[in-house]
C-alpha cells in the first residue's frame, strides 16, 4: 500500500505532467485564460486518461506482447485513445447529459493531448504491474488537473497586470509556467 | 488569394513558424531542446512526417469521407511516426534513445495534425509538400536556436555529432537553471518576446 501511496505522490508532485515532462502543454496554454475552462479541460482528462491508461495496458499486454507486435503500438495505442474518446463522447451525450455539457469541447481535444498518450507509453515503458498503472495514470491525471487549475488561477491575475507588450499573451504566460514549475521542482526533495 | 510555390514554403520559416507564432508542438520543443543536436534531430524528423503525411493527406483528400478525416489522419500520421521511429532505431541509436517517448509522441504533434487538416486537405499534392517543408525546416530551425540559446547558456557547449565545442571560457559557471525545466519555460516565454519585438518594428 505504501508503494502506491509514493507512486502517487511521485507521479502529482514531482514528476508532474505538466511541469516536470512537458507533456500536454497546448491545451495548458490554450485552455487556462479563464478558471472554468480550466478546471472542465481538468475533468476531462482525468475522466479519459485513467480509461486510456487502463485500456493501453491491457492492449499492449494481452496483444501487443502476446502476439510479438510492439512495432505497433504508436498506431494501437493512438486508435485506442482515439477511439475511446469518440466513444465517451457518445455515451456521455446520450445517458449523463449534465456532464457532457460540462465537458463540452474539451472531450475531442483530449484524442491530440499529448499528455494523454505519453502516459500510456510512460507506463508500458517502466513495465508498470495492472495496479500501478491504474493508480500512475489517475496521479498523473490528478497532477494535470491541479497544475492547470493553479495556473489558470495566476493568469487570470496576470490580465489585470501592466506586462510590456513584447511580454503579452503566450509569452508571460510561458515565463508564468516557468515559474510554477520551479515550485513543483522544490518537490524533489520529498522521496 | 493563390500564393507561389516559393511562397508556401517560406511562410513556415517567419510568419508561421510554429513553436513561435502559431504556439502549436511545444511539449517538444520544451522537452528535447537541451542540446542543439536533440533539437535538430527532433526537428528533422518532425519534418519527415509533416512532409510524408501531408503528401498522403492532400493524394488522398477526395477520397476520404469529410466525416472520419481525422481519423483517416491520425493513422496516416502514425504509420509514417512507426517508420521514423525504426529508422532512427535502426541508424541514430543514441539520439533514439536520448529522445525517448518524444518520437511517438509526434503522432499527437498538434502541428502535423494542423497542418494536414488546416493545408493538405484543401490542397494540391506539390503545394502541400511545400508547406509541410517549411513548417518542417521553420520548426526545426525554431528547435535548434532554442537548443542552441539553452545550452550555450546552460553548459557552456555546442554539441554536434557527440563532439561537444566549448564556447564560453574555461571559467564560465554553467547556470544550469536553463538545462531545466523551468528553465525551458521562462526561456521560451522570453524568446517569444524578442521575436515579438523584431516583429512589431
Amino acid at each position: 500500500m505504501g508503494d502506491y501511496i509514493i507512486l502517487a505522490i511521485s507521479c502529482i508532485l514531482i514528476n508532474n505532467i505538466l511541469l516536470a515532462q512537458y507533456l500536454g502543454n497546448c491545451p495548458f496554454l490554450g485552455t487556462s485564460k479563464k478558471m472554468e475552462t480550466a478546471v472542465g479541460m481538468a475533468m476531462a482528462v482525468v475522466f479519459v486518461l485513467v480509461m486510456a491508461g487502463v485500456l493501453t495496458w491491457a492492449v499492449n499486454t494481452f496483444i501487443l506482447l502476446k502476439f510479438n507486435l510492439v512495432y505497433l503500438r504508436t498506431i494501437s495505442f493512438i486508435l485506442v485513445i482515439a477511439s475511446l474518446v469518440q466513444f465517451v463522447e457518445m455515451f456521455l451525450k446520450k445517458s449523463i447529459p449534465a456532464l457532457y455539457a460540462g465537458l463540452g469541447i474539451f472531450l475531442p481535444l483530449i484524442t491530440t493531448n499529448c499528455a494523454v498518450m505519453g502516459v500510456c507509453l510512460i507506463n508500458v515503458s517502466e513495465e508498470y504491474t495492472f495496479l500501478q498503472a491504474t493508480v500512475a495514470s489517475f496521479a498523473y491525471a490528478v497532477g494535470f488537473g491541479l497544475a492547470l487549475v493553479l495556473f489558470a488561477g495566476v493568469r487570470e491575475r496576470i490580465l489585470l497586470a501592466r506586462v510590456p507588450r513584447p511580454l503579452q499573451d503566450t509569452s508571460i504566460a510561458l515565463v508564468t509556467a516557468g515559474i510554477l514549475s520551479l515550485t513543483f521542482y522544490a518537490f524533489k526533495g520529498m522521496v | 488569394m493563390a500564393k507561389t510555390l516559393a511562397q508556401e514554403f517560406v511562410k513556415g520559416l517567419w510568419e508561421e513558424v510554429p513553436p513561435f507564432r502559431l504556439v502549436l508542438g511545444l511539449c517538444p520543443t520544451l522537452a528535447v531542446t537541451k542540446t542543439v543536436e536533440n533539437g535538430l534531430g527532433m526537428g528533422v524528423a518532425t519534418t519527415f512526417v509533416l512532409v510524408c503525411a501531408n503528401m498522403l493527406v492532400s493524394m488522398l483528400r477526395k477520397v476520404i469521407p469529410g466525416k472520419v478525416r481525422i481519423a483517416c489522419f491520425i493513422i496516416i500520421i502514425a504509420a509514417f511516426v512507426t517508420l521514423v521511429e525504426l529508422l532512427m532505431q535502426a541508424y541514430t541509436y543514441p539520439l533514439f534513445l536520448k529522445l525517448g517517448i518524444f518520437i511517438p509522441l509526434i503522432v499527437v504533434n498538434c502541428i502535423v495534425l494542423g497542418r494536414a487538416e488546416a493545408f493538405a486537405s484543401k490542397n494540391n499534392v506539390i503545394r502541400s509538400v511545400a508547406d509541410g517543408l517549411g513548417i518542417g525546416i521553420g520548426f526545426t530551425l525554431a528547435l535548434g536556436s532554442l537548443g542552441a540559446v539553452r545550452e550555450i547558456f546552460g553548459a557552456g557547449t555546442i554539441t554536434f555529432w557527440e563532439t561537444p565545442i566549448q564556447l564560453m571560457p574555461a571559467s564560465y559557471q554553467p547556470f544550469a537553471f536553463m538545462v531545466q525545466a523551468p528553465g525551458a519555460f521562462v526561456c521560451l516565454g522570453l524568446m517569444l518576446a524578442v521575436m515579438n519585438l523584431i516583429g512589431s518594428k
